[in-house]
């Protein structure tokens, strides 16, 4: 009876077909090699800079771009703006990455509970859920911003603790969708848990949702943190952060305008990038459910 | 061969297919969906393609109405209709032909209409499109074709949503919308396989009714023998793209040249009404024993008073020997599956107990049960959605005696002895289930509720997804597992010749009860209960009373419809 074994080479074809139609995906292409040469100049740009981000060169203060060794000019102190960008650049995709996992986590953790265990339990955290999101979240950010000691550290708490719901609406609704699938109940029938059930049967097959919130929500959070910063209760000077940048910008809009527009250009470059790789994972990733 | 077939007067023949060949885009399973395939189909004559899943006779179909996605095109041969070659005219032109001289009506009345547009708005569409008569006309030409396809209350019916009937009323105003035209060729595209077998059996007689009193050329396609065996008047034989076999139904029915006609004529399951042998076993305890299992699903919310209360299980009460095997039929609705999962425990039961080896199980909580799972395991339906896209077929089969404690190497050693065991080679193991064919993942479905040496097996329409002759495959195996091991076996199923494979009893479901229980002979030859006569009597291709070989079924059939056409 072995003879109607499959004979077919081991391919893990949705692995090959997903990366083919992301790579179908130009706009989607082109923002992953952005936010790739945007993470390696900020990783080892400062490096090959000839300039320390704290270095003050009083003789050249408002130096233009492309003037002597200060590619992207200076700052009102004197810094040169390149080396800051990418100091910036740094804590500013940094931000945005933890505060990307963190929400990302809460958003998938909340979602999948609420979705596989139903009742009144997903009907509480479904609830928290639209609490926290009938709050204009800005607001919320900058009260919690201007109450608690600002960091790093506490600006991606803030950031992600305002950004997981809607993680948890789209985890929430395919994990319903999913619960009533055969395989489930299959897994219901040899006696697996719960938690088992959620985490290593159901969470596998919503990970095509959870990519493309989580690429979407880098971009919000790079945004927020600009925004907070920008508004001063972000990220402390001297610490750069692309936000914070802008900040001391603004009063020189007029006499030295590259100070605000180099920032502005990484923080634009940088949302649309992930926006872009977003939509590609979200046309390469959707189409799981064509078997065969 | 050809060249005599064309020397038929072309006014006998209303559809000519030459040599069709449509090809699928690059990186397919096959380079042609359809090869060389040629065929007519005679005026006022039944002509059945049938084949199996993958053998494109839906693809044929959708060349000749010009229905074809983008990637897939006719790349050479001839669809000669009226004297008009339609692979080559202009979409526009093959746009006035369809639905005018060629309509065709699908598996899915529910998909194939639209859901927002009421019933006779929707038929009166088709003529609007093309410009047949007056609104006030087409009124009341909709009306007379939903009285003609036997619709009951014709002015009611007109303004229904189809979300409002069932599914053979559907089907009714899919006909009906095909008809409107006074089309001279319908393709039925597998209209009847989405249906009860009663249902089904009025469905046919109305296509048939309205062929014969139309005249009008029928091109139906289905994979079931036992529907040519109803209707045909010839056949045509497909697999995997190729014409194997064509004639005049009795000729391939009785007599099939091509060895994969015979092969799938012989896997198509009979009513045997013989009993099966039973296991000689020592042990006649009973395994389980329900009684008076109630289960209702409430829809809507109390509270704003718009609660509707459905009894799908409703005191039902039976017992199962051990090594034996219980047939559940019905149609949908009947409440079967609902039994199955309530007995497994994936539902929760409202009332009654199930006593699972002398112990209520109905009762305890899913920690509670948890320990006993092992002992009962279930075969689901859909091979496809049963197992986890995302594990290997190795983590499917061994996660849960994992959970249950076994050692990995243990329950690893065990599967692939299973996987071998079910006929598949133990290379299986690493791969993903979209590796694999439909029966095949069956197998794996079987292998895994074989992983605990279960007590009771629970097989729900396991076979209902599959080809006949993948079918009969999974049934030997069945039979096999349950000679070997001794297991028991509910085998929950719409199809009663399946059930008669396989089950030494068999309880037949209406509205949540069993209304009849038997060994299939009495069900199958002696039926006491008007239902259980009326779903055997409409078994499509078999006679109600024994059974006889499929072809003496077409004789009988036309003797009985030229008396009718005399009279």
């Amino acid at each position: 009876m072995t003879d109607i074994a499959a004979h077919l080479p081991p391919i893990r074809w949705w692995h090959s077909r997903g990366v083919r139609r992301f790579m179908r995906h130009h706009l989607a292409l082109l923002g992953f090699a952005m936010i790739a040469l945007l993470v390696l100049a900020c990783v080892l740009g400062p490096y090959a800079l000839p300039y320390d981000s704290l270095h003050i060169d009083m003789r050249a203060r408002f130096a233009p771009p492309l003037s002597g060794h200060h590619y992207f000019g200076t700052d009102p102190l004197g810094r040169d703006l390149a080396v800051r960008l990418l100091m910036a650049g740094r804590v500013s995709l940094l931000v945005g990455f933890s505060a990307m996992l963190l929400s990302t986590l809460i958003g998938t953790l909340v979602g999948v509970t609420a979705g596989y265990r139903g009742g009144w339990i997903g009907a509480a955290l479904m609830r928290t859920v639209d609490g926290f999101l009938s709050f204009p979240s800005i607001f919320l950010v900058l009260a919690l911003a201007a109450t608690l000691r600002p960091s790093p550290m506490m600006i991606t708490v803030i950031i992600a603790v305002t950004s997981w719901m809607e993680v948890a609406r789209i985890v929430e609704a395919e994990v319903r969708s999913l619960r009533e699938r055969e395989f489930v109940q299959a897994a219901r029938m040899v006696g697996l848990s719960g938690r088992h059930i959620m985490l290593r049967e159901i969470l596998p097959n919503a990970t095509g949702p959870i990519i493309v919130a989580a690429s979407l929500t880098v971009a919000r959070a790079i945004l927020l943190e600009a925004y907070i910063s920008f508004l001063g209760y972000g990220i402390q000077p001297p610490l750069p952060s692309w936000g914070n940048l802008l900040n001391g910008a603004q009063q020189y809009l007029a006499s030295a305008p590259w100070l605000a527009i180099i920032p502005g250009a990484a923080i634009t470059i940088a949302v649309t990038s992930f926006n872009f790789i977003g939509d590609g994972l979200r046309d390469a990733l959707d189409v799981r459910d064509d078997h065969i | 061969m050809a060249s005599a077939s064309q020397a038929v007067a072309s006014e006998d023949v209303a559809l000519s297919v030459r040599d069709l060949t449509v090809s699928l885009p690059a990186g397919m399973e096959r380079a042609h969906a359809v090869e060389n395939v040629s065929f007519d189909l005679k005026r006022g004559q039944i002509l059945c393609i049938i084949g199996e899943s993958g053998s494109g006779k839906s693809v044929t179909a959708n060349a000749i109405m010009g229905l074809l996605p983008k990637a897939i095109r006719v790349t050479s041969g001839s669809i000669d209709l009226n004297g008009t070659n339609i692979v080559a005219i202009s979409p526009d032109k093959l746009r006035n032909l369809r639905g005018r001289v060629v309509s065709m009506i699908f598996q899915d009345p529910l998909s194939a209409l639209n859901p927002l547009m009421t019933v006779g708005a929707q038929i009166e569409e088709v003529m609007a499109a093309h410009d047949v008569g007056t609104a006030k006309s087409r009124r009341s030409r909709a009306i007379d074709l939903l009285v003609e396809v036997g619709l009951p209350d014709p002015q009611l019916m007109y303004h229904q949503y189809p979300f409002r009937l069932s599914g053979g009323q559907r089907q009714r105003v899919m006909i009906a919308m095909a008809l409107a035209l006074e089309p001279a060729i319908l393709i039925a595209d597998e209209p009847t396989t989405a249906l009860d077998v009663t249902t089904q059996a009025q469905i046919l007689k109305l296509i048939r009714d309205i062929q014969r009193r139309k005249g009008m050329s029928v091109m139906f396609i289905t994979h079931d023998f036992g529907v040519v065996a109803e209707i045909a008047d010839s056949v045509v034989v497909m697999e995997k793209g190729h014409c194997v076999e064509q004639g005049s139904a009795e000729q391939v029915l009785k007599s099939p040249s091509h060895l994969y006609t015979r092969r799938l004529i012989a896997a198509v399951p009979h009513l045997t009404g013989k009993d099966r042998n039973p296991l000689e076993a020592a042990d006649r305890a009973s395994i389980l024993k329900v009684e008076c299992l109630v289960k209702t699903y409430r829809s809507g919310s109390a509270l704003f008073r718009t609660q509707r209360i459905v009894t799908a299980v409703n005191g039902v009460s039976f017992d199962l020997t051990q090594g034996r095997t219980l047939g559940v039929v019905g149609e949908s609705g009947s409440g079967k599956s609902s039994l199955g999962r309530l007995l497994i425990k994936l539902m929760e039961s409202d009332g009654g107990s199930i006593l699972f080896e002398g112990r209520d199980v109905a009762g305890l909580t899913e920690a509670e049960f948890r320990p006993l799972r092992p002992k009962i395991q279930m075969i689901f339906q859909d091979p496809f959605a049963s197992l986890n896209p995302r594990s290997t077929v190795g983590q499917i089969l061994t996660v849960g005696p994992v959970a249950h404690g076994v050692p990995h190497r243990e329950a690893g050693e065990r599967a692939r002895e299973l996987l071998s065991h079910v006929g598949l080679d133990s290379g299986a193991f690493e791969r993903y289930p979209h590796e694999f064919s439909g029966g095949q993942r069956q197998r794996v479905g079987i292998a895994r509720a074989l992983m605990f040496k279960p007590k009771l097996l629970i097989a729900d329409e396991a076979v209902s997804a599959l080809d006949v002759s993948i079918q009969a495959q999974i049934l030997k195996l069945l039979d096999q597992i349950q000679r070997e091991t001794g297991v028991s076996m509910i085998f929950i199923t719409h199809d009663l010749r399946v059930a008669s494979q396989i089950c030494d009893e068999i309880a037949v479901m209406h509205r949540g009860q069993i209304i009849e229980r038997g060994p299939p002979s009495q069900i199958f030859l002696d039926p006491k209960s008007a239902y259980t006569r009326e779903l055997v009597a409409a078994i499509p291709g078999e006679q109600p009373r024994g059974a006889r070989a499929l072809a003496g079924v077409n004789e009988h059939r036309r003797d009985t419809a030229k008396n009718e056409e005399r009279s």
